[in-house]
């Protein structure tokens, strides 16, 4: 199947989980009262994040042909997305300071006088486009990743911490070795020996991240597993899968989503200091960033691109750790005794 | 409490195989020696030119001991164990003379960093935990999660090209060892390195001085008439730091291993340039030795925090 196809059905099943995990929180009356807690502590974040997701999600879905062609044929083949299509034969010779209206070089007029807001790149496109572009690549990278690392993570640390004994001591081994070895470098590692994909990067940072969560649940397991209603349904006579999926999983929930909120940004950051190698993922900030790092030396200096990516990457982060710390102090039981 | 240190250096030893034979997963088995040599040699190559150097590299044996008795698997224990690195794979310079040469230019640069960066750490985590529940408290963690926002990369784009290119205070980049110079270079590193910690590490810190606070002694002190400043920096500090120096310890391996951006940006011939030097050059021979070595004082450093822990505290050991 293509590419695009494969976008499109994932933005679509996205949507509806979004709806059903919506429904799921209001008819839960925890999961409600957090939400709304989360949303009297740090709207303005939340909203900054909503806006990220939704460029994403726009940005994702894609269809061929269509209008806003222009001249370039080979875009009536390619999959465009509305933010593409929005930009669509947009593109200027060379460098344009941002909402220029002449050439960066010399005295003659651009083709889209002072239009670019954050001004070209040395090929002429728009790098307000490429900014838009690169926030679906930064939230792929942190979403995927987790989707990856957070089953695996809790996959493995709830049964060692459920089984204990054999099956703990190899866990425990296993975490053990992967964190002695220091995550940059396993990262680059992993992304050496496997091709250069956005998918074998998100692979590489979900084998380098699990483990911190999967320590987090193993530990949270054996708690659990010794209160009074896992034995009661132990005795009962209900088997170990069911007890850990029905009575363990859900009282791992609040610290999957704790998690996965701190989490995020260092996956980001990772991938800049991959793009910095070399070996990130194509259109990512990072490699905007990498790519711009240079041209601070031109002269006159070209600051627009590098700042663009910067801006775009350093706002998500910051609304990303400010709900992160929100979600940290309304779903963590310790803190919540504490501010009692 | 013999027993205990024995056991855990037994167990540092199997986790140091386990790295090993990772290692060898993915250095040899993922990736085949095939590529490496062409990696190292160009596309362009007759086999017989690969194969020769693949026997000088000591990559034409089978991989597995199942394959025949001499084989890479053990070779590769074998060499790792005894240090003996072999040659690089980019330019056949022996990889033991690079990494003795690296580890002072490394240290230079940490040892500062890191004390400057736990001092600076602890003050201001001390002062913003002295007005905790006030807007100085609110700003300061603010600050710090803006700070932790900003990727390394924009911190070093941004000193090297403000400080040095703009206002000319510092050299853009470079080394020298020379004791009365050397502090010109690593102003810059030292400082970016300062910024891109403390805001994770403030917050860290302030926590544990915050949770402290609340404890029964800190009640008892004020209730014996004992002031708030001499509470924070008397009583709190000191109980403050045992959370504190689990952190510090487990950092101080990586204090040899210096930093793979701030040393490769900066010019500093450290072991992080080699790494990544080797990571651009796809010299697979530096680079999972210099993984080996990461991990090797990573591992003997957790040793070292569980068996002064198990010194001071006798729980430990039970467990």
């Amino acid at each position: 199947m293509e590419t695009w196809v494969v976008s499109n059905i994932v933005v679509a099943v996205l949507v509806a989980g979004a709806v059903w995990s919506g429904v799921y929180v209001r008819r839960s009356e925890m999961w409600a009262q957090a939400a709304r807690e989360l949303w009297r502590r740090s709207p303005v974040a939340l909203l900054v994040v909503s806006l990220y997701v939704g460029i994403a999600l726009v940005d994702s879905v894609s269809w061929i042909g269509g209008d806003g062609v222009g001249e370039d044929t080979v875009a009536l083949h390619e999959a465009r997305s509305p933010i593409d299509r929005l930009f669509a034969d947009f593109r200027e010779e060379s460098y344009s300071a941002p909402l220029a209206a002449v050439t960066f070089s010399g005295e003659t007029p651009l083709l889209h006088p002072g239009t670019h807001l954050f001004g070209t790149d040395l090929l002429g496109r728009d790098i307000l486009h490429q900014v838009l572009k690169g926030a679906r690549i930064a939230l792929l990278i942190g979403g995927v990743t987790s989707l990856l690392a957070i089953p695996l993570a809790l996959f493995f640390g709830v049964s060692a911490g459920y089984f204990g004994g054999r099956t703990d001591d190899a866990v425990f081994f296993l975490m053990s070795v992967l964190s002695s070895i220091p995550s940059l470098l396993l990262l680059i590692v992993l992304v050496m020996v496997m091709d250069k994909s956005t998918l074998s990067v998100c692979i590489a940072l979900a084998v380098t991240s699990w483990v911190g969560f999967c320590r987090i649940s193993r530990g949270e397991t054996l708690k659990l597993r010794e209160l009074e209603y896992v034995q009661a349904a132990r005795a009962l006579g209900i088997g170990p899968v069911r007890i850990m999926y029905r009575h363990i999983l859900p009282n791992l929930m609040h610290l999957v989503v704790i998690t996965f909120v701190l989490m995020f940004s260092g996956l980001v950051l990772s991938e800049v200091i991959l793009s910095w190698l070399g070996i990130g993922v194509d259109g990512s900030w990072g490699r905007m960033i990498d790519q711009a790092r240079d041209e601070l030396s031109r002269d006159p200096i070209v600051w627009w691109n590098l700042s663009a990516a910067g801006a775009a990457l350093f706002g998500l982060l910051l609304a990303v750790n400010f709900v992160g710390d929100a979600v940290r102090d309304i779903l963590d039981p310790r803190t919540l005794r504490e501010n009692l | 409490m013999l027993a205990y240190v024995v056991r855990r250096i037994a167990y540092g030893v199997v986790v140091v195989a386990g790295v090993l034979l990772l290692l060898f997963v993915l250095f040899f088995a993922v990736t085949d020696p095939n590529d490496i040599a062409r990696r190292a040699l160009g596309d362009k190559v007759p086999p017989d030119v690969i194969e020769q150097w693949k026997a000088n590299h000591g990559y034409d044996k089978p991989l597995w001991p199942w394959q025949a008795a001499d084989n890479l698997l053990f070779d590769h224990f074998r060499r790792m164990v005894t240090f003996d690195f072999g040659r690089s794979d980019a330019d056949d310079a022996p990889i033991v003379d690079r990494i003795r040469r690296g580890i002072g230019p490394s240290l230079v640069l940490s040892v500062p960093m890191f004390a400057a960066g736990l001092l600076l750490g602890v003050v201001l985590a001390l002062f913003v935990a002295f007005f905790r529940e006030t807007y100085i408290d609110a700003a300061g963690v603010f600050v710090c999660v803006l700070a932790m926002s900003i990727s390394i990369l924009l911190y070093i784009i941004g000193a090297q090209y403000v400080v040095a290119k703009l206002l000319h205070w510092f050299p853009i980049s470079g080394f020298d060892p020379a004791p009365d110079v050397v502090a010109r270079f690593l102003a810059m590193p030292v400082l970016v390195g300062v910024l891109t910690g403390f805001g994770g590490d403030v917050r860290f810190y302030r926590t544990v001085f915050v949770e402290e606070t609340s404890r029964d002694y800190v009640r008892t002190a004020r209730a014996k008439g004992c002031g708030e400043g001499r509470i924070m920096l008397w009583h709190v500090l000191k109980n403050g730091m045992i959370p504190i120096l689990t952190r510090v310890v487990l950092a101080i391996p990586f204090l040899f291993t210096g930093s793979l951006l701030l040393e490769s940006f900066f010019g500093i011939p450290g072991l992080g340039s080699i790494t990544v030097d080797a990571i651009n050059g796809n010299d697979f021979s530096t680079l999972r030795t210099m993984v080996f070595i990461f991990s090797l004082l990573f591992v003997v450093g957790q040793i070292a925090v569980d068996v002064s822990y198990s010194l001071v505290d006798p729980r430990v050991r039970l467990e």
